[in-house]
């Protein structure tokens, strides 16, 4: 399935002289540029390949043949949300009057544009139970500094300044206790229970007077509802300290619960998950925030608003945080996450997360007689299984599965993580997928199990079927090669 | 015997080997094995004061990265340099190339607080 | 499926969460709609927007209107590259990594630096990324940027550090570049970082050696967000003295998209690659020998390393950095030098045009694709003049720089022909004329 061909730098396939794209040639007299700008300011070599356009295509085309998308197959990487992203959102993403605008072009001129983030603000807005939305974060780790700072800001303008603790369960991504620290807090683990969820004895006792907010993923990492949500808001509120909700899982309780119901003041949306906006290879993605009430005077600047006849951008907001993007944030990525919510609709959106669970409880119960899965009965939109047994009887460890599942034409799980789960295999199905690929991939992770008993080696020299085998990461760390140099 | 008898051993498992007042300090086999390969050490600066249990650097494996805990008090005097470069002589030869600092101590009597080499075994085996 | 998990509905599976947190009703949002549906609602929404395509456009300020050829439009378009996610499984990855890796290299090469990221949001975060790293490479809690840095980067600027116990200081302007005595003046043994832009907002070259030398008298890192289109024609900031690069490379054949998704380019030098905040790729080999790619270094990343991380930054803007990529193999060293020669000549004609029509520069310091000029009236008056011809004028300063009144920046790229600068200078210089003509009556 994948082009096995060795692919050259595009560097290596320079030669003098070749040029793949023409240009006009300049039509206004010539300015010398060294009667204007000065002599040591000026460039001499410009050392970039020189390729012709048959070829840039004919290399990124193998290249992209050298790589896993959704399209190509299926793609459980717990965590990550990997849904079919429709086709219908690249289009409108492409119409010329959604992609050729300027951010700074006059108001009036960009009314279509204003509208539509207005409407994303209000339908997340609706989906979280929120108040009001920012959708300037370019990323879930960006929403989440923009919601902490807010929950700084408000804090300091309590008189409460003092509070730089926030609370963070052991199960955590790790975007969550990095930016609790961008902010200025301290992060303070508190640990899983037997359950898999938040410890809440623990949390009480952690949860003084200088805690300035928690923050929770619901679900948790471990595809585990914390059930005593409602709780645990509440002592936090009671001890003066904010809710903010790691929004990465809304696809397990979309149209079935609202964080902003649960009691979480302050939550962010990754638009790439649970929007079927395309992950792009890593970026972009889009962290849209969504507050309550109390936290709305602290949203980024500038914010939307809508008057009888007009749309317009709101500069004037003394107690904001500040911008956190040079514009308003991913726009083609927001055009995307508003199609995605119109296809749905409300019984759409309440059915992606029915199947989301389904399928996942599904996948769960058809490995539970090969892999160990240490926390809860049933599951939300994922689960992590353990690879623990393979590791102990057979010297099998996660990344073997990993390495080998590519053989049978899926995408690894996510793996080692969360940290709370020895050889984790976190595994998240998604919705859109359909029978028929769940129970190919469960009898391919059966038939691994299987081949760990007795036939480990196929397991640990995999993949066997990929453009390259394992790669050395010791060696690339050591050895430092980032770029390419001549002859190097 | 793996774990050289001078040396002495804490139980994040670093090992002093002292002459005169000065300790040098590195980790063990075992704490390499666990780590895999390590591929980059963060060390302090000479002149850097350091505290028995307190934190002196950290090293990186591939996908995991650990606290060095210092066994001693005193004032790091030298830095083994060759780490920058190669990192790898820390699982290669972790009792000797692989040292990662000096240090001039204050209490020679914190080395009493630490193992011997057959302790240290022991240690080892149970945490195992 | 509900038989083999034990359950008798779908509804039980939700059973865990508390009553009082569920949801009784429908969620009120719009839908469900067919593709045809959809398609005609955005299409309603695009119309309402006046886009470049029907205008020429002379506004820039941080996002600019170049020529996106065909074959760079048509690879991130490839569904193996956009619907993936970050290769974290570096064997099924390949693709996205060579060609990140291929990314890191053109950024190297155009601004001189050892080692680039795989990308940061945008010019913003990315310079904002920059001080954070630089104040705690040397220890110190003040960062100095000039006022002639993008307002929008000086506040995003101001919002990252915020939490941070970092102190920002701005430099003053002088003729339209950094104010180099009152920044050797301000300089001192706390300054961590020096920021600059290159060109300056304003357009405007800086004396960047001469600042980075007095920054790194002091002991301070000098951080230049430097525009890539520029870098065919400009000496690469590491010639100059500069620590960390940064930029915007939505030039690199990004549509504007009403100002993202953009791209955030970061580079350093090689001692400082493990305070470097984002992903990184690395070349290695495979069990048989053969070259691979991989994400290295990632003890440095908040999935490992945590609260002690570089950086909070995981999702990051790799289909820009692939099409970044795209789009300097396919121009290639002549026609990228023929960019940026296109945008210093067009530039410079526009800006002799509007002089000889009565429109004076506002400085006269040396500059690349934009300039700013003092009008009789409002800029936004002009604008509205402007769009009636079909021409999309440039940004009014006031809002940014309250003493700049009456002041606009207005950039000239590739696209624009002699025939779009024409008309916008006849537009300016009637409607100047009409100004003073107003002013005598």
């Amino acid at each position: 399935m994948f082009n096995s061909k060795y692919e050259p730098l595009i560097f290596e396939l320079s030669a003098e002289g070749r040029s793949g794209v023409a240009l006009p040639p300049s039509d206004v007299p010539e300015t010398k540029a060294e009667a204007s700008i000065p002599r040591e300011m000026l460039r001499q070599d410009l050392p970039l390949p020189e390729v012709g356009e048959v070829d840039v295509i004919r290399h990124f085309i193998s290249l992209s043949q050298r790589n896993f998308g959704v399209d190509t197959g299926f793609y459980p990487l717990g965590s990550c949300t990997m849904k079919y992203n429709p086709k219908i959102n690249e289009r409108v993403a492409g119409l010329a009057g959604l992609r050729e605008l300027h951010p700074l072009q006059p108001a009036d001129t960009c009314q279509g544009a204003l509208r539509l983030m207005y409407e994303l603000s209000e339908a997340l807005a609706e989906i979280g139970g929120m108040d009001a939305v920012t959708l300037q974060p370019a990323a879930g780790a960006l929403g989440e500094l923009t919601g902490m700072l807010m929950v700084r800001a408000y804090h300091e303008r309590a008189g409460e300044g003092s509070r730089r603790v926030v609370i963070i369960p052991d199960s955590a991504h790790g975007t969550n206790p990095a930016t609790a620290v961008r902010c200025g807090f301290e992060a303070l683990n508190v640990p899983s229970n037997e359950r898999g969820t938040v410890d809440i004895k623990k949390f009480k006792e952690l949860l003084g007077p200088h805690v300035a907010g928690v923050m929770l993923t619901n679900p948790n990492t471990l595809g585990l509802f914390e059930t005593e949500i409602l709780e645990i808001c509440d002592m936090a509120h009671r001890r003066g300290a904010l809710m903010y909700c790691d929004g990465a899982n809304m696809n397990a309780i979309l149209g079935q619960s609202r964080p902003g119901d649960m009691g979480f003041d302050v939550m962010h949306f990754n638009l790439h998950k649970t929007f079927s906006t395309p992950h792009g290879g890593g970026g972009p993605g889009a962290g849209a925030v969504g507050v309550k009430k109390t936290l709305q005077p602290f949203l980024p600047s500038p914010t939307i608003e809508k008057s009888d006849k007009e749309y317009r951008l709101n500069f004037n907001m003394p107690e904001s945080i500040g911008r956190v993007h040079s514009f308003y944030g991913n726009f083609s990525v927001l055009v995307r996450a508003l199609a995605y919510i119109r296809a749905n609709g409300p019984a759409g959106l309440r059915a992606i997360s029915e199947t989301a669970v389904l399928n996942a409880n599904y996948v769960r119960s058809r490995l539970l007689d090969d892999y160990d899965v240490p926390y809860g009965d049933r599951c939300m939109h994922e689960f992590v299984a353990s690879a623990k047994r393979q590791k102990d009887e057979n010297s099998v460890r996660a990344l073997d599965i990993a390495k080998r599942i590519i053989d049978f034409g899926f995408h690894p799980p996510t793996i080692y993580f969360p940290l709370v789960v020895e050889e984790a295999l976190m595994i998240e199905p998604v919705e859109t997928e359909s029978l028929q690929t769940l129970d190919a991939f469960v009898d391919a992770m059966r038939q691994i199990a299987q081949e760990a008993r007795e036939d480990p080696e196929i397991v640990k020299t995999a993949p066997h079927n990929a453009p390259v085998t394992r790669l050395d990461e010791a060696l690339a760390a050591r050895r430092l090669d980032v770029k390419w140099t001549p002859g190097g | 015997m793996i774990y050289p008898d001078e040396y002495r051993y804490s139980k994040t498992h670093e090992w002093v080997s002292l002459e005169a007042n000065l300790a040098k300090i590195g980790i063990t086999d075992y704490a390499q094995s666990q780590l895999g390969d390590i591929v980059h050490v963060e060390l302090p600066e000479v002149g850097t004061a350091i505290t028995q249990d307190g934190l002196f650097g950290s090293v990186d494996s591939v996908k995991a990265v650990s606290d060095l805990i210092s066994p001693v008090s005193g004032e790091v005097v030298e830095v083994n340099e060759d780490l920058a470069e190669s990192p790898e002589l820390i699982n290669e030869d972790p009792h000797t190339a692989g040292w990662m600092i000096i240090v001039k101590i204050d209490e020679p009597s914190e080395l009493d607080e630490l193992m011997s080499a057959d302790q240290y075994e022991e240690f080892v085996e149970a945490e195992a | 499926m509900l038989r083999k998990i034990g359950a008798g509905d779908v509804s039980e599976l939700f059973a865990v969460i508390p009553e009082k947190s569920r949801l009784g009703t429908d969620l009120f949002v719009p839908g469900p709609e067919t593709e045809l549906e959809i398609l005609a609602y955005f299409r309603n929404l695009a119309r309402e927007n006046l886009n470049l395509e029907d205008y020429a456009c002379f506004l820039g300020g941080g996002v600019y209107d170049h020529f996106i050829p065909e074959a760079v439009s048509t690879i991130p378009q490839r569904s193996e590259f956009y619907t993936s996610y970050t290769p974290y499984q570096a064997e099924v990855s390949q693709g996205m990594l060579q060609a990140i890796y291929e990314y890191q290299t053109f950024v190297c090469r155009l601004t001189g630096m050892d080692v680039s990221n795989a990308s940061m949001y945008d010019g913003a975060t990315a310079l904002a990324e920059a001080a954070i790293m630089a104040c705690d490479t040397v220890d110190r809690d003040e960062i100095l940027v000039s006022r002639a840095v993008n307002p929008s980067y000086r506040a995003t600027l101001a919002t990252y550090v915020s939490g941070m116990g970092l102190r920002v200081r701005e430099i003053p302007i002088r003729d339209g570049v950094t104010d180099v005595a009152a920044m050797a003046a301000m300089v001192s043994e706390s300054t961590g970082a020096v920021l600059l832009q290159q060109p300056n907002f304003f357009g405007c070259i800086e004396a960047a050696k001469q600042i980075g030398e007095t920054a790194k008298a002091k002991g301070a890192m000098f951080v230049v967000s430097a525009d890539p289109i520029s870098l065919g024609m400009l000496v690469p900031p590491a010639e100059y003295g500069a620590d960390i690069v940064t930029g915007e490379g939505q030039s690199l054949g990004i549509p504007p998209a009403f100002g993202g998704p953009l791209l955030g380019i970061f580079a350093t030098k090689m001692k400082h690659v493990w305070r470097l905040p984002g992903r990184l790729v690395g070349a290695t080999v495979d069990t048989e020998g053969r070259r691979g790619f991989v994400l290295t270094l990632q003890t440095r990343e908040q999935h490992i390393r945590r609260e002690r991380a570089t950086s909070n930054i995981c999702t990051n803007q790799t289909l820009m950095a692939l099409a970044a990529a795209v789009y300097v193999s396919a121009l290639g060293r002549n026609g990228f030098r023929q960019v940026s020669n296109l945008c210093f000549q067009k530039a410079h004609y526009a800006r002799e045009q509007l002089r000889i029509a009565g429109v004076e520069p506002l400085w006269n310091a040396p500059f690349f694709q934009e300039f700013a000029v003092r009008l009789p009236a409002p800029a936004e008056e002009l604008n509205v003049e402007l769009l009636r011809h079909n021409v999309l004028g440039g940004l009014p300063l006031e809002a940014y720089y309250p003493e700049l009144k009456d002041c606009m920046l207005l950039c000239v790229t590739e696209k624009r022909t002699k025939q779009d600068i024409d008309r916008l200078v006849s537009v300016v210089k009637e409607y100047v004329q009409q100004q003073v003509r107003a002013a005598h009556i």
